[in-house]
C-alpha cells in the first residue's frame, strides 16, 4: 500500500479525466456522467486515504519525494498529515456534490466538466505539495480553471466579476512569488519543511541580510517584506479584510456549483497556506504584527457580520458570512502565536484554538457549500428572483427544503449538535484563553451572525405564503440525496467531534510546539 | 441503574428524530402521538424508578479532546438533578397527555409532538450535565426547541417575530453565559461540576480578583433563559406559542432551567470577595415587582400568567441571591418545583378556556361567568391561583415564605418589604383574573358557547392540582438541601407537621406574607368584583397607562436594536461598497490610467526628447550606483 503513490495518482485523477473529456468531446449528458464517475472516485480516493491514514501520528504519511531539479532546490515532494488531511477529504466530498449540482450546462458542458476536473486536482495538489515550486503551479492551476468558469457560465455581470477575481488573486499569487524568490535566492531552498526549520530557528533574517541586501534594509525588514508578501497571497484568497471586495460578487455570480466550490474548498486555500506555510516559515514576523493582524481579523469578523446583515440578496448575504466564518480561522492563526502569559495554561489554549481552526475549515466548506447548493435550488426555482423580499412563507410550499435549509442555517450559526458549534467553540475557547479581549471584541460576530441568520429564515420561509410562490416544488428524490449526505455529516460531526479531532490533534500539537518554542 | 439516566436522557430523542423521519404528515399523528406520549411517560415512569433507587453518581464518556483539554458528555443524579428530572417528565408527561386533546386537528400535529420531544430531550440533558459545556450545548438546544415551538403557527407574522425574538435575546444572555464559562474553565482548568467545586473548596480564592466578574457572566445565561430584566422581553410574546408549549416551556422548566443552573453552580457565586449574589437578588426582586405591576394592567389571560410567571421567577432569583453563608438556594428550587405544578395547572387552566372559546377569544374582559360553565376548569384554577398567591396550606405559600425567610433572619427588610410588596401584587393580578374571567357576568357573546373540556384535557388538571395542593408539606425543600450539603433529616416530619411547620419556625414571616396576599386578594375584590371595565386606569392615570404598555421596554428596545443595527450594517456596506471597492479599487484603476497617460506624453516621437531621456536616466543610475 504504501508503495502506491497515492496523493499523486489522487491528483492526476481528475486532471487526466478533464484532459479526457477534452479529447472526447462527449455530448453533455455523458460528459456529466464521466465527471461524476470521476468525482466519485476521488471520494473514493480520499477515503482510502483516510482509512490508510495512521491516525493519532503527527508525522507525514504517504510521502512521495523526487529530485525534479536539484540544482533549483526543486523536488516533487507530497505528503499528507492530519490538517492537510481533512482538506484532501473535504475537497473529495465538495467535488462530486458539486458536479451533481444543477442541471447540465447548455453552454460547451465539456469544457464545463473538464474545467470543474481541472480545479479538483488544483485543490488536491495544493494540499499535498510540500515544495514551493509545484505547489505554486496547483495553486495556479485551481485559479485558471475557476476564471473561465466565472467568466464563461457565470451570472450578470460575470465578465467584470471575473475579472475582478482574476486580478484580486493575481496580485497576491505575484506578490507570493517574489516573496519565495527572495527566499529561494536567501536560502536555496524551496522545501517548505526546510524553510519552516530555518524559520523557526531564526536563520531566516540572516540568510536575507547576506544574500539579498536589498538598498540598505535590515535583515528584518527583508524578512518582513518577504512575509507581507506571502500574507498578502494568502489574505487575498481567504479572504481577510480589506482583500475582500471581490468575494460578494465573485460568489454571486459564479453558477451554484462553483460558488460551492470557491466558498467551500478554494477558500481553504488561503487558511490552509496560513497555517501550513505563512505559521511555520515565519513564526517570528507573524508575532511582531500580530496585533495588526489581529485587528485585520476582528474586523473582518464584525464588519462581514455586519456587513451580510445589510444585504438583501441572498447569495451576496451568505457571501459575506463565508467570509465572516474563515474570519474565526484568521483569529486562530494570528493569535496562536503570542507568547505573553493569559489566563490559565497557553499550551491548552493553544491546542485548542488551532484544533477549533483546522475544524472550522472543515465545517465550514461543508456548511457554506451546502448553503449555496440549497441557494442555486431556490435560484433556480423562482426563476433568478433572489432577493430576501421576493419571498416568504415558503415552508409551507416547500417543507422538506425548508428543513433542509433550517438545519444548515443552524449549523452555521453555530447551534451545538451540529458542526459549526464545535469548531467555533473551541477557537473561542483558546482565543478567550490566550487573549481574553480578543475574544470579546470577536463575540458580536456570533451574535449578528445569529440575526442576520434568522433574519433570511423569517423572511423567506414563516410568515404568510406569496402567492407567486404556491406551486414551487419541493427538492426532488435527486435533489434529497444530494443534500442529506451533507447534513448527516454535520450532525455526526457536530455530536461526535473526536471522529475527526484525534486526527488533527496530533498535527496540531505538532505545529504548535514548532512555533511557539 | 447505570443504564436508566441514558435511557431517560435518550427517549425522547429517538421520539423526536422517529416522527420527524416517519410521522410528520397528517395521516400518521397517531404514531406521532404515541412515540411522543410514549417516550415521555416512559421516561417520567424511569425517573420515579431511578428516584425510589436513590441512585447518586456520575458517569460519563469523553465527547471532545483538544491536546490537553477536554470535555465529557455524561450524567450527574443528585439532590439537584434527580427531583428536577422528576418535575421535567413528570409535568412534561401531563402535558403532552393534555396536548393531545388541545391539538387535535391541528395540521401539524407531527411537527408539534416532535418539537416537545426534541425540547423534552434538552431540558433533561440540562438536569443531567456533569459539566458546565453539556449544559451550554443543552441550553442552546432548548432554545431551538423554544424557537420551533414559538414559532409552530408560522403563518402569523406575530409569531415569526416572537420566536426570533425569543432566541435572539436569549442569544444575548447566553454570550454572557458563553464568556463567563471560558473565564472560569481558564481560570479553574475543568468545568466539571465536581472538580470545579474542589478546587474551589482547596482554594476558595482561585476565581481571584474576577471572581464576581465570573459570577456575573454566569448569571448573565440565567438572565436571559429565565426571562431576567433587562432581558425579559422576549417571554410574553412567547405566549404566541400554542398553550401546552407556554405551560411546559414558557411557565413550568425551560423559563426555571436558569434557577436551576445558578443552583448547579452555586458554589462559583458564593466565593469570598464576590458580590455576585447581591446583584442577583437585586435583579431577581426588581423584575418580581416589573412584572407584577405589568401583569396587574394586562387583557390577555395568557400575557397575565406570562408576567406573572416572570415575576415568580423573579422570586426564585431572589432565592439564590439570598443564599450564601448559613444560608442555601434550596428555597429557590422549592419554589421552582411548586411553581412548575400550579403554573402548569394554570395555564392549561387557561389553555382550556381558550379551547372552548375555540381559540377565538383570550381578553379577559371578553369573559366572566365561566366558573359555572367549565366548573373543574374554575376549581383547578382557583386552587393554583390560591397556591400561587400563596395561601396555607397551598404549596406556593411553604415554597414563598421559605424564600423570604433568609432576608428576614439575614435582617435585610429592604428586601423583605419588596418581596412582601411582590406577594401583594400577585394577589392582585390573579384575583383580577378570576373575578373578572371565571366569575361576574358574561360580557361577551362568545361565553354561551363555552363548556367544559374532555378527558384527555380534564385529567392533567386534576392530576395538577394534586401536588399544587399538598406538595407544600412533602419536605421537597428538605429533599434539595441535601444537594447543598445538608444531612439527611433524622426522622420523617409527618404531612401535617409540615403545614404548621412556618407557624412554629417564624411565625412573623408567615404572617406577614399571609397578610401581603390577604390585601390583594382584598383590594381586587374591591376592583374587579362584578366590574364590566377595568376602574383602574380611571383611578390611577398615567402609571395604570406605563403599566398598560409595559414600560415601553419592547418599543425601546427595538428602537435601540434597529436604530444601530441598521446603521452599523449600512457602514459596513457603505465602506464596502464606496471605500474599499471605489476608493482602493477605482483608486488603483484611476492610478494606473494616470500613470498611462502621463507616460503617454512621454512618447513623443522626438528623438531630442528621448536622447535628453536617455541620457538623464544614465546620469542617475551612475549617481545612485556611486554613491552607494
Amino acid at each position: 500500500m504504501n508503495d502506491l503513490p497515492a496523493i499523486t495518482l489522487l491528483t492526476l485523477l481528475p486532471v487526466v479525466a478533464g484532459m479526457l473529456l477534452l479529447v472526447m468531446r462527449p455530448d453533455g449528458v455523458l460528459a456529466r456522467r464521466i465527471a461524476v464517475g470521476t468525482g466519485f472516485l476521488l471520494l473514493l480516493g480520499t477515503l482510502g486515504l483516510w482509512l490508510g491514514f495512521p491516525h493519532g501520528s503527527a508525522g507525514l504519511a504517504f510521502q512521495e519525494r523526487h529530485d525534479w531539479a536539484p540544482a533549483l532546490g526543486i523536488q516533487y515532494f507530497v505528503a499528507v498529515d492530519g490538517i492537510s488531511l481533512m482538506l484532501v477529504l473535504l475537497t473529495g466530498l465538495l467535488i462530486p456534490m458539486s458536479l451533481l449540482t444543477g442541471k447540465v450546462p447548455e453552454d460547451r458542458p465539456v469544457l464545463y466538466y473538464a474545467f470543474v476536473l481541472f480545479l479538483g486536482g488544483g485543490l488536491i495538489g495544493t494540499f499535498t505539495a510540500l515544495n514551493f515550486f509545484h505547489w505554486f503551479i496547483f495553486w495556479e492551476l485551481s485559479l485558471i480553471p475557476a476564471f473561465f468558469l466565472i467568466k464563461l457560465w457565470g451570472g450578470k455581470g460575470r465578465d467584470a466579476a471575473a475579472t475582478q477575481f482574476f486580478i484580486y488573486t493575481m496580485v497576491g499569487s505575484i506578490a507570493m512569488l517574489l516573496a519565495f524568490l527572495a527566499l529561494f535566492l536567501a536560502t536555496g531552498k524551496f522545501d517548505f519543511l526546510s524553510l519552516a526549520e530555518m524559520g523557526q530557528a531564526g536563520a531566516l533574517e540572516g540568510a536575507l541580510a547576506g544574500a539579498v541586501g536589498w538598498s540598505g534594509i535590515s535583515g528584518s525588514g527583508l524578512a518582513m517584506l518577504v512575509f507581507l508578501g506571502v500574507f498578502l497571497g494568502f489574505a487575498v484568497k481567504v479572504p481577510c479584510m480589506p482583500f475582500h471586495t471581490w468575494l460578494p460578487s465573485t460568489y454571486a455570480t459564479a453558477p451554484t456549483p462553483v460558488t460551492m466550490l470557491l466558498t467551500g474548498a478554494m477558500s481553504k486555500m488561503g487558511v490552509y497556506g496560513l497555517v501550513r506555510i505563512l505559521l511555520p516559515i515565519f513564526p517570528d514576523q507573524l508575532r511582531a504584527v500580530s496585533p495588526l493582524l489581529l485587528g485585520l481579523a476582528l474586523a473582518t469578523i464584525v464588519f462581514a457580520a455586519w456587513s451580510a446583515f445589510a444585504q438583501t440578496e441572498l447569495k451576496r448575504m451568505f457571501a459575506y458570512s463565508s467570509v465572516n466564518h474563515l474570519g474565526y480561522c484568521l483569529l486562530g492563526v494570528f493569535l496562536v502565536v503570542r507568547l505573553d502569559p493569559g489566563i490559565g495554561d497557553n499550551a491548552v489554549s493553544q491546542a485548542a484554538l488551532m484544533n477549533g481552526v483546522v475544524l472550522q475549515m472543515f465545517n465550514h466548506g461543508l456548511t457554506a457549500a451546502t448553503l449555496f447548493c440549497l441557494l442555486g435550488m431556490l435560484e433556480q426555482r423562482a426563476g433568478g428572483h433572489e432577493s430576501m423580499g421576493d419571498f416568504g412563507g415558503l415552508r409551507t410550499a416547500v417543507p422538506v427544503y425548508a428543513g433542509f435549509v433550517g438545519i444548515a442555517t443552524f449549523a452555521s450559526l453555530g447551534l451545538p449538535g451540529l458542526n459549526g458549534f464545535v469548531g467555533e467553540f473551541l477557537i473561542f475557547r483558546g482565543a478567550f484563553g490566550l487573549s481574553p479581549w480578543v475574544a470579546v471584541l470577536a463575540t458580536p460576530g456570533l451574535l449578528i451572525t445569529a440575526i442576520f441568520l434568522l433574519t433570511f429564515f423569517q423572511r423567506v420561509f414563516l410568515g404568510r405564503l406569496d402567492e407567486r410562490w404556491q406551486g414551487m416544488a419541493d427538492l426532488s428524490t435527486a435533489e434529497r440525496w444530494l443534500i442529506a449526505p451533507a447534513l448527516l455529516l454535520m450532525l455526526v460531526l457536530g455530536v461526535a467531534p473526536q471522529l475527526v479531532l484525534t486526527t488533527i490533534n496530533p498535527a496540531v500539537q505538532h505545529l504548535i510546539a514548532a512555533v511557539t518554542h | 441503574m447505570q443504564v436508566l439516566p441514558w435511557l431517560i436522557l435518550l427517549l425522547p430523542l429517538f421520539a423526536a428524530v422517529g416522527i420527524a423521519l416517519g410521522a410528520l404528515p397528517a395521516h400518521r399523528r397517531g404514531v406521532a402521538a404515541r412515540l411522543s406520549v410514549g417516550a415521555a411517560g416512559l421516561a417520567f415512569l424511569l425517573s420515579v424508578l431511578l428516584w425510589s433507587s436513590g441512585t447518586q453518581g456520575e458517569q460519563g464518556f469523553l465527547w471532545l479532546a483538544a491536546g490537553a483539554l477536554k470535555v465529557e458528555f455524561g450524567w450527574r443524579l443528585d439532590a439537584l438533578s434527580v427531583p428536577m428530572l422528576l418535575v421535567v417528565t413528570g409535568v412534561g408527561g401531563l402535558i403532552q397527555v393534555y396536548s393531545l386533546g388541545y391539538m387535535r386537528g391541528d395540521k401539524g400535529f407531527g411537527r408539534y409532538f416532535a418539537g416537545l420531544s426534541l425540547f423534552t430531550f434538552a431540558m433533561e440533558g440540562i438536569v443531567l450535565s456533569t459539566n458546565l459545556v453539556q449544559m451550554f450545548v443543552f441550553w442552546e438546544l432548548v432554545g431551538v426547541s423554544s424557537y420551533l415551538l414559538i414559532g409552530f403557527w408560522r403563518e402569523r407574522p406575530a409569531a415569526a417575530d416572537a420566536c426570533k425574538k425569543a432566541f435572539l435575546t436569549n442569544r444575548v444572555g447566553d454570550f454572557g453565559f458563553f464568556l463567563g464559562i471560558l473565564l472560569v474553565w481558564s481560570l479553574l482548568g475543568t468545568v466539571n461540576f465536581t472538580e470545579m467545586s474542589a478546587v474551589l473548596q482547596r482554594q476558595p480564592e482561585a476565581l481571584g480578583g474576577l471572581a464576581t466578574l465570573a459570577g456575573l457572566l454566569v448569571f448573565c445565561g440565567a438572565v436571559g433563559k429565565s426571562a431576567q430584566f433587562p432581558l425579559h422581553v422576549w417571554l410574553p410574546d412567547a405566549m404566541e406559542g400554542p398553550t401546552p408549549v407556554s405551560a411546559l416551556i414558557h411557565a413550568a422548566t425551560m423559563v426555571a432551567a436558569g434557577v436551576y443552573m445558578l443552583c448547579r453552580v452555586f458554589f462559583l457565586l458564593d466565593v469570598p470577595g464576590s458580590v455576585a449574589l447581591e446583584v442577583i437578588a437585586w435583579t431577581g426582586i426588581f423584575t418580581a415587582l416589573l412584572a407584577g405591576v405589568i401583569a396587574v394592567q394586562q387583557d390577555d389571560i395568557k400575557r397575565i400568567l406570562a408576567y406573572s410567571t416572570l415575576s415568580q421567577l423573579g422570586f426564585m432569583v431572589l432565592g439564590v441571591g439570598l443564599a450564601g453563608g448559613s444560608h442555601d438556594p434550596a428555597p429557590a428550587m422549592f419554589h421552582l418545583t411548586t411553581h412548575a405544578a400550579f403554573k402548569a395547572l394554570l395555564f392549561l387552566g387557561a389553555g382550556a378556556v381558550i379551547h372552548a372559546l375555540h381559540h377565538q377569544e383570550q381578553n379577559i374582559w371578553k369573559m366572566g361567568g365561566l366558573a359555572s360553565k367549565m366548573p373543574v376548569t374554575f376549581v383547578t384554577f382557583g386552587l393554583a391561583t390560591l397556591a400561587l398567591c400563596g395561601f396555607p396550606p397551598f404549596s406556593g405559600a411553604y415554597s414563598k415564605d421559605a424564600i423570604l425567610l433568609p432576608a428576614y433572619e439575614q435582617g435585610r427588610y429592604g428586601l423583605l418589604v419588596l418581596a412582601l410588596t411582590g406577594g401583594f401584587l400577585t394577589a392582585l393580578y390573579m384575583f383580577r383574573l378570576v373575578f373578572v374571567a371565571f366569575l361576574g357576568p358574561a360580557k361577551s357573546q362568545a361565553m354561551d358557547q363555552a363548556a367544559e373540556v374532555r378527558g384527555v384535557m380534564k385529567w392533567p388538571l386534576i392530576l395538577l392540582a394534586v401536588p399544587t395542593v399538598l406538595a407544600g408539606g412533602w419536605g421537597i425543600e428538605g429533599v434539595y438541601r441535601r444537594a447543598f450539603g445538608a444531612a439527611e433529616p433524622v426522622e420523617a416530619v409527618s404531612w401535617f407537621g409540615q403545614i404548621i411547620a412556618p407557624l412554629t419556625h417564624a411565625p412573623m414571616v408567615a404572617l406577614l406574607a399571609f397578610v401581603a396576599a390577604a390585601g390583594g386578594a382584598f383590594v381586587a375584590y374591591r376592583l374587579y368584583w362584578d366590574a364590566l371595565t377595568d376602574p383602574l386606569p380611571d383611578k390611577l392615570g398615567t402609571p395604570a397607562e406605563w403599566a398598560r404598555r409595559r414600560f415601553g421596554f419592547d418599543e425601546l428596545y427595538a428602537r435601540i436594536i434597529a436604530g444601530t443595527q441598521d446603521a452599523l450594517a449600512g457602514l459596513a456596506a457603505a465602506v464596502d461598497r464606496w471605500v474599499l471597492a471605489g476608493a482602493v479599487v477605482r483608486g488603483g484603476h484611476g492610478l494606473v490610467e494616470l500613470a498611462g497617460r502621463v507616460l503617454r506624453l512621454v512618447q513623443t516621437g522626438n528623438l531630442q526628447g528621448y536622447v535628453t531621456f536617455f541620457v538623464a536616466g544614465t546620469v542617475l543610475l551612475l549617481l545612485f550606483v556611486l554613491t552607494r
